[in-house]
Protein backbone atom coordinates (compact mmCIF):
# COMPACT_ATOMS: atom_id res chain seq x y z
CA UNK A 1 0.00 0.00 0.00
CA UNK A 2 1.12 3.40 -0.63
CA UNK A 3 -0.70 6.64 -0.39
CA UNK A 4 -0.27 9.73 -3.03
CA UNK A 5 -1.16 13.35 -3.32
CA UNK A 6 -0.97 15.83 -6.25
CA UNK A 7 -1.85 19.59 -5.95
CA UNK A 8 -1.89 21.53 -9.14
CA UNK A 9 -2.47 25.28 -8.56
CA UNK A 10 -4.68 27.36 -11.39
CA UNK A 11 -4.75 30.27 -9.15
CA UNK A 12 -1.45 31.98 -9.29
CA UNK A 13 -2.05 33.77 -5.98
CA UNK A 14 -2.30 30.18 -4.09
CA UNK A 15 1.52 29.45 -5.47
CA UNK A 16 2.81 30.51 -1.76
CA UNK A 17 0.87 27.85 -0.10
CA UNK A 18 2.00 25.10 -2.40
CA UNK A 19 4.44 23.89 -0.12
CA UNK A 20 1.75 24.24 2.89
CA UNK A 21 -1.26 22.81 1.47
CA UNK A 22 0.62 19.90 0.40
CA UNK A 23 2.30 18.90 3.13
CA UNK A 24 -1.19 19.37 4.88
CA UNK A 25 -2.65 16.18 2.06
CA UNK A 26 0.93 14.10 2.82
CA UNK A 27 0.30 14.52 6.22
CA UNK A 28 -3.02 12.37 6.20
CA UNK A 29 -1.78 9.82 3.82
CA UNK A 30 1.23 9.16 6.22
CA UNK A 31 -0.70 5.99 7.66
CA UNK A 32 -1.01 4.40 3.77
CA UNK A 33 2.71 4.82 3.78
CA UNK A 34 4.98 4.92 6.98
CA UNK A 35 7.93 4.03 5.94
CA UNK A 36 9.48 6.22 3.47
CA UNK A 37 8.43 9.80 1.31
CA UNK A 38 9.21 12.14 -1.51
CA UNK A 39 8.02 15.05 -2.72
CA UNK A 40 8.58 17.07 -6.20
CA UNK A 41 7.87 20.76 -6.07
CA UNK A 42 7.12 22.73 -9.61
CA UNK A 43 8.60 26.28 -8.75
CA UNK A 44 7.86 29.16 -12.02
CA UNK A 45 10.24 27.86 -14.54
CA UNK A 46 14.07 29.95 -14.46
CA UNK A 47 16.37 30.31 -17.40
CA UNK A 48 19.14 27.93 -15.50
CA UNK A 49 18.38 24.45 -14.95
CA UNK A 50 18.29 22.73 -11.72
CA UNK A 51 19.53 19.03 -10.72
CA UNK A 52 17.96 17.79 -7.41
CA UNK A 53 20.85 15.13 -6.50
CA UNK A 54 20.65 12.61 -3.45
CA UNK A 55 23.73 11.71 -1.46
CA UNK A 56 23.37 7.77 -0.90
CA UNK A 57 26.08 8.26 1.78
CA UNK A 58 25.34 11.19 3.15
CA UNK A 59 29.23 12.12 3.02
CA UNK A 60 29.34 12.78 -0.60
CA UNK A 61 31.70 16.08 -1.64
CA UNK A 62 29.55 18.08 -3.88
CA UNK A 63 32.34 20.45 -5.02
CA UNK A 64 34.40 17.82 -6.38
CA UNK A 65 31.79 16.58 -8.09
CA UNK A 66 30.78 19.50 -9.64
CA UNK A 67 34.06 20.52 -10.77
CA UNK A 68 34.17 17.08 -12.55
CA UNK A 69 30.68 17.83 -14.31
CA UNK A 70 31.46 21.33 -15.10
CA UNK A 71 33.79 20.30 -17.26
CA UNK A 72 31.70 18.61 -19.58
CA UNK A 73 28.41 20.84 -19.36
CA UNK A 74 31.00 24.12 -20.11
CA UNK A 75 29.17 26.49 -17.53
CA UNK A 76 29.66 27.22 -14.05
CA UNK A 77 27.87 25.32 -11.26
CA UNK A 78 25.89 26.77 -7.84
CA UNK A 79 24.96 24.20 -5.11
CA UNK A 80 22.29 24.42 -3.12
CA UNK A 81 23.22 21.79 -0.10
CA UNK A 82 20.33 20.71 2.15
CA UNK A 83 20.70 17.47 4.32
CA UNK A 84 21.84 14.65 2.36
CA UNK A 85 20.31 16.61 -0.95
CA UNK A 86 21.92 19.37 -3.17
CA UNK A 87 20.45 21.52 -5.80
CA UNK A 88 22.61 21.80 -8.34
CA UNK A 89 22.08 24.98 -10.60
CA UNK A 90 23.72 25.81 -14.00
CA UNK A 91 23.30 27.05 -17.38
CA UNK A 92 24.69 24.12 -18.46
CA UNK A 93 22.65 20.92 -20.44
CA UNK A 94 20.98 19.49 -17.37
CA UNK A 95 20.99 15.74 -19.03
CA UNK A 96 24.64 15.89 -19.82
CA UNK A 97 25.07 17.09 -16.40
CA UNK A 98 22.62 13.80 -15.19
CA UNK A 99 24.85 11.57 -17.44
CA UNK A 100 27.80 12.46 -15.83
CA UNK A 101 26.91 12.26 -12.64
CA UNK A 102 25.43 8.93 -12.38
CA UNK A 103 28.66 7.92 -14.85
CA UNK A 104 31.32 8.86 -12.19
CA UNK A 105 29.21 9.10 -8.68
CA UNK A 106 27.91 5.91 -7.56
CA UNK A 107 27.32 7.45 -4.23
CA UNK A 108 24.66 10.04 -6.04
CA UNK A 109 21.18 9.55 -7.42
CA UNK A 110 20.02 12.07 -9.49
CA UNK A 111 16.32 12.53 -8.53
CA UNK A 112 15.31 15.39 -11.33
CA UNK A 113 16.34 17.78 -13.91
CA UNK A 114 14.41 20.86 -15.08
CA UNK A 115 13.82 24.19 -14.61
CA UNK A 116 11.08 23.68 -12.55
CA UNK A 117 11.16 20.56 -10.80
CA UNK A 118 13.07 20.22 -7.21
CA UNK A 119 12.65 17.01 -5.81
CA UNK A 120 13.27 15.33 -2.03
CA UNK A 121 12.76 11.94 -0.49
CA UNK A 122 14.13 9.47 2.41
CA UNK A 123 13.31 6.98 4.72
CA UNK A 124 11.60 7.06 7.79
CA UNK A 125 7.90 9.34 9.24
CA UNK A 126 7.02 11.29 6.39
CA UNK A 127 5.98 14.29 8.58
CA UNK A 128 10.07 14.34 9.44
CA UNK A 129 10.54 14.22 6.05
CA UNK A 130 8.68 16.99 4.28
CA UNK A 131 9.88 19.53 7.61
CA UNK A 132 13.36 17.99 6.85
CA UNK A 133 13.34 19.27 3.51
CA UNK A 134 11.00 22.57 4.09
CA UNK A 135 8.19 21.39 2.19
CA UNK A 136 5.48 23.61 4.20
CA UNK A 137 7.74 26.87 3.28
CA UNK A 138 7.86 25.88 -0.42
CA UNK A 139 6.40 27.83 -3.39
CA UNK A 140 5.25 26.86 -7.18
CA UNK A 141 2.97 26.10 -9.56
CA UNK A 142 1.93 21.84 -8.57
CA UNK A 143 3.21 19.32 -6.65
CA UNK A 144 3.45 15.63 -6.10
CA UNK A 145 3.89 13.88 -3.15
CA UNK A 146 4.15 10.00 -1.97
CA UNK A 147 3.98 8.29 1.29
CA UNK A 148 5.53 4.52 1.03
CA UNK A 149 4.53 1.24 2.82
CA UNK A 150 6.86 -1.45 0.74
CA UNK A 151 5.06 -4.47 0.30
CA UNK A 152 7.18 -6.12 -2.28
CA UNK A 153 10.85 -4.43 -1.44
CA UNK A 154 13.33 -3.77 0.85
CA UNK A 155 12.61 -0.10 2.67
CA UNK A 156 15.63 1.82 1.27
CA UNK A 157 15.69 5.50 -0.92
CA UNK A 158 16.28 3.49 -3.77
CA UNK A 159 12.49 2.58 -3.46
CA UNK A 160 11.06 6.25 -2.82
CA UNK A 161 9.10 8.27 -4.89
CA UNK A 162 8.72 10.17 -7.21
CA UNK A 163 10.74 9.17 -9.53
CA UNK A 164 12.14 11.23 -12.72
CA UNK A 165 14.20 10.38 -15.44
CA UNK A 166 13.31 13.27 -18.22
CA UNK A 167 13.65 17.00 -17.81
CA UNK A 168 10.86 18.54 -15.17
CA UNK A 169 8.53 15.07 -15.26
CA UNK A 170 8.22 12.85 -12.66
CA UNK A 171 5.65 10.41 -11.47
CA UNK A 172 4.29 8.55 -8.09
CA UNK A 173 3.29 5.28 -8.07
CA UNK A 174 0.24 3.41 -6.16
CA UNK A 175 0.64 -0.40 -7.55
CA UNK A 176 3.30 -2.71 -8.99
CA UNK A 177 4.37 -3.34 -12.36
CA UNK A 178 4.95 -7.05 -13.32
CA UNK A 179 6.89 -6.43 -16.82
CA UNK A 180 9.26 -4.20 -15.85
CA UNK A 181 12.38 -6.29 -16.10
CA UNK A 182 11.24 -6.16 -19.83
CA UNK A 183 9.85 -2.65 -20.24
CA UNK A 184 14.00 -1.77 -18.24
CA UNK A 185 15.94 -3.19 -20.74
CA UNK A 186 13.66 -2.19 -23.41
CA UNK A 187 13.98 0.93 -22.26
CA UNK A 188 17.70 1.14 -22.01
CA UNK A 189 18.34 -0.23 -25.62
CA UNK A 190 16.92 3.31 -26.59
CA UNK A 191 19.31 5.19 -24.35
CA UNK A 192 17.09 5.71 -20.58
CA UNK A 193 19.28 5.73 -18.13
CA UNK A 194 17.76 3.57 -14.59
CA UNK A 195 19.19 4.11 -11.15
CA UNK A 196 17.24 1.84 -9.47
CA UNK A 197 15.67 -2.00 -10.13
CA UNK A 198 12.33 -0.12 -9.03
CA UNK A 199 9.33 -0.64 -10.90
CA UNK A 200 8.14 2.74 -10.73
CA UNK A 201 11.18 4.06 -12.16
CA UNK A 202 11.12 2.09 -14.79
CA UNK A 203 7.05 3.95 -15.43
CA UNK A 204 8.61 7.22 -15.46
CA UNK A 205 11.55 6.20 -17.94
CA UNK A 206 8.90 5.05 -19.97
CA UNK A 207 6.80 8.68 -20.15
CA UNK A 208 10.46 10.41 -20.59
CA UNK A 209 10.81 8.33 -23.13
CA UNK A 210 7.53 8.91 -25.30
CA UNK A 211 7.82 12.73 -24.75
CA UNK A 212 11.35 12.68 -25.87
CA UNK A 213 10.00 10.99 -29.22
CA UNK A 214 7.26 13.59 -29.61
CA UNK A 215 4.48 12.56 -28.30
CA UNK A 216 2.24 15.31 -25.98
CA UNK A 217 1.75 14.16 -21.36
CA UNK A 218 -1.82 12.20 -22.67
CA UNK A 219 -0.28 10.71 -26.00
CA UNK A 220 2.72 8.81 -23.88
CA UNK A 221 0.00 8.03 -21.26
CA UNK A 222 -2.41 6.51 -23.55
CA UNK A 223 0.40 4.45 -25.10
CA UNK A 224 1.08 3.62 -20.82
CA UNK A 225 -1.97 1.99 -21.37
CA UNK A 226 -1.20 -0.50 -23.43
CA UNK A 227 2.71 -1.55 -22.39
CA UNK A 228 2.44 -1.14 -18.35
CA UNK A 229 1.35 -4.21 -17.22
CA UNK A 230 0.46 -5.06 -13.70
CA UNK A 231 -1.63 -2.58 -11.60
CA UNK A 232 -1.72 1.29 -10.69
CA UNK A 233 -2.63 4.88 -9.91
CA UNK A 234 -0.33 6.88 -11.29
CA UNK A 235 0.24 10.98 -10.67
CA UNK A 236 2.61 12.53 -12.82
CA UNK A 237 3.96 15.89 -13.01
CA UNK A 238 5.71 17.84 -16.24
CA UNK A 239 6.98 21.49 -16.45
CA UNK A 240 3.71 22.91 -16.81
CA UNK A 241 1.01 20.25 -16.88
CA UNK A 242 -0.46 17.33 -14.22
CA UNK A 243 -1.94 13.99 -15.07
CA UNK A 244 -3.37 11.16 -13.22
CA UNK A 245 -4.39 7.43 -14.74
CA UNK A 246 -5.39 4.34 -13.32
CA UNK A 247 -5.03 1.25 -14.83
CA UNK A 248 -8.15 -0.54 -16.90
CA UNK A 249 -8.79 -3.12 -13.23
CA UNK A 250 -8.48 0.60 -11.50
CA UNK A 251 -8.00 -1.67 -8.15
CA UNK A 252 -5.61 1.17 -6.45
CA UNK A 253 -7.48 4.09 -5.33
CA UNK A 254 -8.06 7.76 -6.31
CA UNK A 255 -10.33 10.73 -6.03
CA UNK A 256 -10.04 14.03 -7.83
CA UNK A 257 -11.14 17.19 -6.63
CA UNK A 258 -11.51 20.38 -8.62
CA UNK A 259 -12.34 24.25 -7.58
CA UNK A 260 -11.87 27.53 -9.91
CA UNK A 261 -8.64 27.73 -7.89
CA UNK A 262 -7.06 24.05 -7.73
CA UNK A 263 -6.67 20.25 -9.10
CA UNK A 264 -6.41 17.86 -6.42
CA UNK A 265 -5.51 14.15 -6.55
CA UNK A 266 -5.03 11.95 -3.75
CA UNK A 267 -5.20 8.48 -2.66
CA UNK A 268 -7.93 9.11 -0.47
CA UNK A 269 -10.76 11.93 0.04
CA UNK A 270 -9.33 12.66 3.22
CA UNK A 271 -5.97 14.33 2.05
CA UNK A 272 -8.28 16.84 0.30
CA UNK A 273 -10.50 17.14 3.24
CA UNK A 274 -8.95 20.29 4.18
CA UNK A 275 -7.97 22.25 1.27
CA UNK A 276 -9.47 25.80 1.03
CA UNK A 277 -12.85 25.73 -0.87
CA UNK A 278 -13.45 22.26 -0.64
CA UNK A 279 -16.85 22.32 0.31
CA UNK A 280 -17.13 23.94 -3.36
CA UNK A 281 -15.41 21.22 -5.20
CA UNK A 282 -16.08 18.73 -8.05
CA UNK A 283 -15.25 15.55 -6.63
CA UNK A 284 -14.87 12.29 -8.57
CA UNK A 285 -13.49 9.29 -8.90
CA UNK A 286 -11.37 8.94 -11.78
CA UNK A 287 -12.63 5.60 -14.25
CA UNK A 288 -10.17 3.51 -15.06
CA UNK A 289 -8.03 3.68 -18.20
CA UNK A 290 -8.85 7.34 -18.90
CA UNK A 291 -6.40 10.20 -18.72
CA UNK A 292 -7.64 13.14 -16.93
CA UNK A 293 -4.76 15.56 -17.37
CA UNK A 294 -4.60 19.63 -16.52
CA UNK A 295 -1.87 22.16 -18.15
CA UNK A 296 -0.98 25.71 -17.32
CA UNK A 297 -0.13 26.24 -21.27
CA UNK A 298 -2.91 27.54 -22.81
CA UNK B 1 -38.86 16.43 15.84
CA UNK B 2 -36.25 14.97 17.77
CA UNK B 3 -33.52 17.07 18.04
CA UNK B 4 -30.37 15.23 16.52
CA UNK B 5 -27.17 14.75 18.54
CA UNK B 6 -23.95 16.14 17.24
CA UNK B 7 -20.87 14.33 17.31
CA UNK B 8 -18.16 16.52 16.20
CA UNK B 9 -15.00 14.97 14.22
CA UNK B 10 -13.15 17.94 14.79
CA UNK B 11 -13.17 17.18 18.85
CA UNK B 12 -13.73 13.73 19.07
CA UNK B 13 -11.91 10.43 17.64
CA UNK B 14 -13.50 7.77 15.02
CA UNK B 15 -13.39 5.59 18.18
CA UNK B 16 -15.30 8.31 20.30
CA UNK B 17 -18.10 8.79 17.65
CA UNK B 18 -18.47 4.73 17.13
CA UNK B 19 -18.68 3.92 20.66
CA UNK B 20 -21.24 6.62 21.22
CA UNK B 21 -23.16 5.46 18.05
CA UNK B 22 -22.22 1.80 18.97
CA UNK B 23 -23.65 1.90 22.71
CA UNK B 24 -27.08 3.97 21.71
CA UNK B 25 -30.25 2.20 21.72
CA UNK B 26 -32.49 4.37 19.70
CA UNK B 27 -32.12 8.50 19.09
CA UNK B 28 -30.89 10.16 15.78
CA UNK B 29 -27.11 11.54 15.34
CA UNK B 30 -25.25 13.81 13.01
CA UNK B 31 -21.32 13.10 12.60
CA UNK B 32 -20.29 16.47 11.56
CA UNK B 33 -16.50 17.08 9.92
CA UNK B 34 -16.13 13.71 8.53
CA UNK B 35 -13.60 15.03 6.66
CA UNK B 36 -12.86 11.30 4.65
CA UNK B 37 -12.62 9.67 7.60
CA UNK B 38 -12.47 5.89 7.56
CA UNK B 39 -15.00 3.39 9.23
CA UNK B 40 -17.93 5.75 10.24
CA UNK B 41 -20.99 4.79 11.87
CA UNK B 42 -19.85 1.00 11.58
CA UNK B 43 -21.34 -2.44 13.48
CA UNK B 44 -24.25 -0.08 14.41
CA UNK B 45 -27.18 -2.68 16.15
CA UNK B 46 -29.69 -0.20 16.88
CA UNK B 47 -32.71 1.71 15.01
CA UNK B 48 -30.65 4.94 14.99
CA UNK B 49 -30.91 7.78 12.92
CA UNK B 50 -27.74 8.80 11.74
CA UNK B 51 -26.56 11.53 9.29
CA UNK B 52 -23.09 11.99 8.21
CA UNK B 53 -22.23 15.69 7.30
CA UNK B 54 -19.21 15.60 4.57
CA UNK B 55 -17.65 12.86 2.35
CA UNK B 56 -17.41 9.70 4.51
CA UNK B 57 -14.08 7.18 4.21
CA UNK B 58 -14.09 3.47 3.39
CA UNK B 59 -16.13 1.13 5.23
CA UNK B 60 -18.61 3.86 5.89
CA UNK B 61 -21.65 1.87 7.85
CA UNK B 62 -19.92 -1.24 7.41
CA UNK B 63 -22.05 -3.98 8.98
CA UNK B 64 -25.01 -2.30 9.82
CA UNK B 65 -28.08 -4.13 11.07
CA UNK B 66 -31.71 -2.16 12.21
CA UNK B 67 -29.66 1.81 11.61
CA UNK B 68 -30.59 4.03 9.21
CA UNK B 69 -27.35 5.89 7.74
CA UNK B 70 -27.16 8.69 5.57
CA UNK B 71 -24.09 10.25 3.80
CA UNK B 72 -24.84 13.66 3.02
CA UNK B 73 -21.25 13.87 0.53
CA UNK B 74 -19.58 10.96 -0.83
CA UNK B 75 -18.57 7.80 0.57
CA UNK B 76 -15.22 5.58 -0.35
CA UNK B 77 -14.61 1.88 -0.89
CA UNK B 78 -16.27 -0.46 1.08
CA UNK B 79 -19.93 1.80 1.74
CA UNK B 80 -22.05 -1.13 3.74
CA UNK B 81 -20.34 -3.54 3.42
CA UNK B 82 -21.77 -6.99 5.02
CA UNK B 83 -24.78 -4.73 5.80
CA UNK B 84 -27.47 -7.12 7.54
CA UNK B 85 -30.64 -4.83 7.93
CA UNK B 86 -31.33 -1.32 8.01
CA UNK B 87 -30.68 1.40 5.32
CA UNK B 88 -27.80 3.06 4.13
CA UNK B 89 -28.60 6.29 1.98
CA UNK B 90 -25.51 7.89 -0.11
CA UNK B 91 -26.17 11.82 -1.78
CA UNK B 92 -23.62 11.57 -3.65
CA UNK B 93 -21.44 8.91 -5.37
CA UNK B 94 -19.81 5.89 -3.63
CA UNK B 95 -16.07 4.41 -4.52
CA UNK B 96 -15.66 0.50 -5.15
CA UNK B 97 -17.40 -2.81 -3.57
CA UNK B 98 -20.50 -1.21 -2.63
CA UNK B 99 -22.45 -3.29 0.07
CA UNK B 100 -19.95 -5.86 -0.99
CA UNK B 101 -21.27 -9.43 0.78
CA UNK B 102 -24.51 -7.51 1.88
CA UNK B 103 -27.01 -9.77 3.44
CA UNK B 104 -29.89 -7.45 3.89
CA UNK B 105 -31.62 -4.07 3.80
CA UNK B 106 -31.51 -1.22 1.57
CA UNK B 107 -28.55 0.78 -0.06
CA UNK B 108 -29.17 3.69 -2.20
CA UNK B 109 -26.63 5.53 -3.98
CA UNK B 110 -28.40 8.62 -5.33
CA UNK B 111 -25.12 9.61 -7.14
CA UNK B 112 -22.73 6.89 -9.40
CA UNK B 113 -21.28 3.85 -7.61
CA UNK B 114 -17.41 2.68 -9.68
CA UNK B 115 -16.55 -0.64 -9.91
CA UNK B 116 -17.46 -3.81 -8.45
CA UNK B 117 -20.90 -2.60 -6.71
CA UNK B 118 -22.65 -5.36 -4.93
CA UNK B 119 -19.91 -8.07 -4.91
CA UNK B 120 -20.99 -11.50 -3.75
CA UNK B 121 -24.01 -9.60 -2.20
CA UNK B 122 -26.31 -11.65 -0.35
CA UNK B 123 -29.47 -10.52 -0.36
CA UNK B 124 -29.26 -6.99 -0.28
CA UNK B 125 -30.96 -4.35 -2.14
CA UNK B 126 -28.94 -2.03 -3.73
CA UNK B 127 -30.62 1.26 -5.45
CA UNK B 128 -28.31 2.86 -8.15
CA UNK B 129 -29.17 6.68 -9.08
CA UNK B 130 -26.61 7.14 -11.70
CA UNK B 131 -23.92 4.53 -13.18
CA UNK B 132 -21.92 1.33 -11.95
CA UNK B 133 -18.51 0.70 -12.57
CA UNK B 134 -16.94 -2.74 -14.06
CA UNK B 135 -17.40 -5.96 -12.54
CA UNK B 136 -20.60 -5.06 -10.97
CA UNK B 137 -22.81 -7.51 -9.33
CA UNK B 138 -19.74 -10.28 -9.37
CA UNK B 139 -20.51 -13.32 -7.62
CA UNK B 140 -24.04 -11.55 -6.10
CA UNK B 141 -26.06 -14.42 -4.61
CA UNK B 142 -28.82 -13.24 -3.49
CA UNK B 143 -30.64 -9.67 -3.56
CA UNK B 144 -31.30 -7.15 -5.93
CA UNK B 145 -28.76 -4.50 -7.78
CA UNK B 146 -31.04 -1.85 -9.51
CA UNK B 147 -28.94 0.85 -11.96
CA UNK B 148 -31.16 3.90 -13.03
CA UNK B 149 -27.83 4.85 -15.27
CA UNK B 150 -25.23 2.70 -17.34
CA UNK B 151 -23.44 -0.19 -16.25
CA UNK B 152 -19.52 -1.03 -17.06
CA UNK B 153 -18.53 -3.61 -18.39
CA UNK B 154 -18.63 -7.74 -17.12
CA UNK B 155 -22.34 -7.01 -15.42
CA UNK B 156 -22.66 -9.54 -13.61
CA UNK B 157 -20.02 -12.02 -13.70
CA UNK B 158 -20.15 -15.30 -12.40
CA UNK B 159 -23.62 -14.21 -10.54
CA UNK B 160 -25.66 -16.84 -8.79
CA UNK B 161 -29.19 -16.03 -7.73
CA UNK B 162 -29.62 -12.07 -7.72
CA UNK B 163 -31.55 -9.83 -9.78
CA UNK B 164 -29.80 -6.90 -11.78
CA UNK B 165 -32.14 -4.27 -13.00
CA UNK B 166 -30.68 -1.59 -15.58
CA UNK B 167 -32.61 1.34 -17.29
CA UNK B 168 -29.49 2.73 -19.21
CA UNK B 169 -26.57 0.95 -21.35
CA UNK B 170 -24.98 -2.06 -20.59
CA UNK B 171 -20.70 -1.89 -21.64
CA UNK B 172 -20.69 -5.78 -21.50
CA UNK B 173 -22.00 -8.67 -19.39
CA UNK B 174 -19.45 -11.42 -17.39
CA UNK B 175 -19.27 -14.98 -18.05
CA UNK B 176 -22.83 -16.48 -17.40
CA UNK B 177 -24.67 -13.40 -17.02
CA UNK B 178 -27.52 -13.28 -19.49
CA UNK B 179 -30.70 -10.70 -19.94
CA UNK B 180 -33.99 -12.09 -18.55
CA UNK B 181 -37.20 -11.31 -19.48
CA UNK B 182 -39.56 -8.69 -17.64
CA UNK B 183 -42.61 -10.49 -16.23
CA UNK B 184 -44.90 -8.53 -14.27
CA UNK B 185 -43.85 -10.14 -10.86
CA UNK B 186 -40.30 -8.23 -11.21
CA UNK B 187 -42.13 -5.29 -12.50
CA UNK B 188 -44.19 -5.16 -9.43
CA UNK B 189 -41.29 -5.68 -7.28
CA UNK B 190 -38.62 -3.20 -9.25
CA UNK B 191 -41.83 -0.25 -8.50
CA UNK B 192 -42.14 -0.87 -4.92
CA UNK B 193 -38.43 -1.04 -4.35
CA UNK B 194 -37.51 1.85 -6.42
CA UNK B 195 -40.52 4.01 -4.46
CA UNK B 196 -39.09 2.39 -0.94
CA UNK B 197 -35.57 3.80 -2.82
CA UNK B 198 -37.07 6.98 -3.06
CA UNK B 199 -35.99 6.98 -6.63
CA UNK B 200 -38.08 8.28 -9.49
CA UNK B 201 -38.08 5.96 -12.30
CA UNK B 202 -40.28 3.68 -14.40
CA UNK B 203 -39.93 0.09 -13.96
CA UNK B 204 -40.89 -1.17 -17.12
CA UNK B 205 -37.81 1.27 -18.39
CA UNK B 206 -35.82 -1.12 -17.05
CA UNK B 207 -34.04 -4.56 -18.38
CA UNK B 208 -33.64 -7.71 -15.90
CA UNK B 209 -30.32 -9.44 -15.95
CA UNK B 210 -29.62 -12.63 -14.09
CA UNK B 211 -28.07 -16.31 -13.75
CA UNK B 212 -27.94 -18.71 -17.25
CA UNK B 213 -27.08 -20.65 -14.71
CA UNK B 214 -24.18 -22.65 -16.89
CA UNK B 215 -21.68 -21.62 -14.86
CA UNK B 216 -21.76 -22.80 -11.45
CA UNK B 217 -23.62 -26.23 -12.22
CA UNK B 218 -20.74 -28.19 -13.52
CA UNK B 219 -21.81 -29.64 -16.70
CA UNK B 220 -19.49 -31.36 -19.13
CA UNK B 221 -20.33 -29.13 -22.10
CA UNK B 222 -19.04 -25.75 -20.02
CA UNK B 223 -15.52 -27.78 -19.13
CA UNK B 224 -13.92 -24.77 -21.57
CA UNK B 225 -15.58 -22.21 -19.19
CA UNK B 226 -14.32 -23.53 -15.65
Amino acid sequence: MCGIVGLFLKNESLQPELGRLTALMLHEMVDRGPDSAGFAVYDVPQAATKISCLSLTGTSDWAALCKEVEKVVGAPIRIEEIEDHAILHTEGDGAVARNRIIEIAPDVTVLSVGHAIELFKGIGDPDAITQRFGLAQRTGTHAIAHTRMATESAVVIAGSHPFSTGADTCLVHNGSLSNHNRLRENLRRRGETFQTENDSEVAAGYLAWRMREGDSLEGAIERALQDLDGFYTLAIGTGDGFAVVRDPIACKPAVIAETEDWVAMSSEFRAIARLPGVNHADIWEPKPATVYAWSHAA
Amino acid sequence: MTVATELDLDSLSIRQVNAALQGAEEGAFRVLHAGGAHALACGLNATLDVTIDGHAGYYCAGMNKHASVTVMGNAGTGCAENIMSGQVRVQRDVSQSLAASGHGGLVVVEGSASARAGISMKGVDIVVGGDVGHMSGFMAQTGRLVVLGDSGSDLGDSIYEAQIYVRGAVASLGADCVEKPMAEEHTASLTELLARAGLDADATSFRRFGSARKLYHFSIDNMEDY
